[in-house]
C-alpha cells in the first residue's frame, strides 16, 4: 500500500529542500528539488512498500544535485548573479549567505556527508553507499566538514547561541 | 534517523529554515506543472465548499473519477484512489476547474445537467449499468429503486440497485440522489440523508 504522493511531498519536501540548499546553495537548490520530485513521482508506483522513503528521496536528490552542478558548470554564469551577501529581504530563499559560503568552501564529499547525515539523518553506511568509499570515510568526511564549518562559520555556534 | 542525539552540529544549520512555506508552495506548483506535462499526474484532486459540505473532487486524464462527501473521510478516499487507480496523486486544482465551475452553477440553481468527461473505472458490471441509466432521470425528478431496476433490465434486482447507488463513485454528478424508496421516503445516501434531502429540495426549488 503506497500513500498518495501528495503526502510524500508534504512530509519530506521540506527536508529535501534543506538538503538541496546545503549541497547546492540557494541558486540551484530549487531546480534540484523539482527534478528530484518529478523523478520520484515517476518511479513511485514501483517503490517497494517497505522502502525508507526519506533515504530513497535523498538518493535521488544526490544524483540530481550532481546533474544540476554539471549543468551549472556548462552554463556561462554571470558573476553578479550570485549576490555577495544576500540581505534578509524576506525572500525565503535568502537564507544566511555566510553559511552557504562556508558550505561551498568544503570539499564536495564533506559537504554531502554533512548534509546527508545532519540534515537528512542518513546513517554513514548509506552515505558511503551513495557517495562511494567506506562507512568510516563517510564518518570522517562529516566530522572534518563540521570541524571546518565551526571555524569558517562562527556566526552562530552552540557556545554563544547569538548572532555576532 | 534523527539528529536529536547530536544537537551541536545541527545548530550550525539554524540559518537554513526547516519549514519554508512560500518555497514549498512554489515548488509544489512547479511539480504539478511538470507532472501534468510529462503525463504522470495520474490523479489530480481538490476540495470544494458546497451547501452539502466540503466535497473532494478527483480526476484522471480521462475525466472525473471520484466525488466524495466529508462524511466519507477524504483521507480514506485518497488512500483508496492511490490503491485502486494510482499512487501518483497530487493536489492539483487546475484539472478540476471545469468540474468546480459546473458544481457551483448546479448548487446556485443555474445548472440542470453536467457536461463533463467521466472516468467510470471505479464502478463495474451491473452497478455501472445502473449508474449509467441514472443520467436519464431528469433534474427535479425521482424514480424508485424498483423503477431503476426495471429500466436496467433486471426488475428483481432492487437491492442491487440500492448497492449501486450506495457505492456510486460520482455522487451529485451522477444523480443517485434522484432514486428514492417506492413510498417516497428518500432512502440512504453516501453523503448522509440530510445531503440527499438538500439536493432534492434544491432541484424542486429551482
Amino acid at each position: 500500500m503506497r500513500r498518495p504522493f501528495e503526502q510524500i511531498v508534504a512530509e519530506y519536501g521540506p527536508v529535501v529542500l534543506r538538503v538541496c540548499r546545503a549541497v547546492l546553495g540557494p541558486q540551484d537548490a530549487e531546480d534540484a528539488w523539482s527534478e528530484t520530485f518529478v523523478s520520484a513521482l515517476k518511479a513511485y508506483p514501483d517503490l517497494p512498500a517497505d522502502a525508507n522513503v526519506e533515504a530513497w528521496l535523498v538518493t535521488i536528490a544526490h544524483r540530481k544535485a550532481i546533474d544540476v552542478t554539471r549543468a551549472a558548470a556548462r552554463r556561462p554564469t554571470p558573476v553578479e548573479s550570485i549576490p555577495e551577501r544576500p540581505g534578509l529581504t524576506g525572500r525565503p530563499d535568502d537564507w544566511d549567505g555566510d553559511l552557504w559560503r562556508a558550505l561551498k568552501a568544503l570539499p564536495d564529499r564533506q559537504r554531502q556527508a554533512v548534509a546527508y547525515h545532519y540534515l537528512a539523518g542518513l546513517p554513514y553506511k548509506e552515505i558511503a553507499a551513495l557517495c562511494g568509499g567506506s562507512t568510516d570515510a563517510a564518518r570522517r568526511a562529516a566530522a572534518d566538514g563540521i570541524r571546518t564549518l565551526r571555524d569558517t562559520y562562527p556566526r552562530l555556534t552552540d557556545q554563544s547561541g547569538v548572532a555576532r | 534517523m534523527t539528529t536529536a542525539s547530536d544537537p551541536g552540529p545541527g545548530s550550525l544549520f539554524a540559518a537554513l529554515p526547516t519549514q519554508d512555506a512560500p518555497a514549498m508552495a512554489r515548488l509544489h506548483e512547479r511539480l504539478v506543472d511538470q507532472a501534468q506535462r510529462e503525463g504522470i499526474l495520474d490523479v489530480a484532486y481538490r476540495t470544494l465548499e458546497t451547501p452539502v459540505g466540503r466535497l473532494l473532487l478527483a480526476a484522471t486524464v480521462q475525466g472525473l473519477v471520484k466525488v466524495a462527501f466529508a462524511v466519507q473521510d477524504h483521507d480514506t478516499v485518497l488512500q483508496r484512489l492511490a490503491d485502486e487507480v494510482s499512487p501518483r496523486v497530487l493536489a492539483a486544482p487546475a484539472r478540476l476547474d471545469d468540474v468546480s465551475r459546473q458544481l457551483e452553477e448546479y448548487f446556485a440553481g443555474r445548472r440542470t445537467r453536467f457536461d463533463l468527461p467521466l472516468d467510470w473505472r471505479l464502478s463495474k458490471g451491473f452497478r455501472r449499468e445502473v449508474l449509467t441509466h441514472l443520467r436519464d432521470i431528469g433534474y427535479g425528478r425521482t424514480e424508485s429503486y424498483a423503477q431503476v431496476a426495471a429500466a436496467a433490465g433486471s426488475p428483481r434486482a432492487v437491492r442491487a440497485v440500492g448497492t449501486a447507488c450506495a457505492t456510486n463513485p460520482l455522487p451529485v454528478v451522477v444523480p443517485c440522489h434522484r432514486v428514492v424508496r417506492s413510498d417516497g421516503s428518500p432512502g440512504g445516501y453516501a453523503g448522509g440523508p440530510d445531503a440527499k434531502l438538500a439536493l432534492l429540495a434544491l432541484e424542486r426549488a429551482a
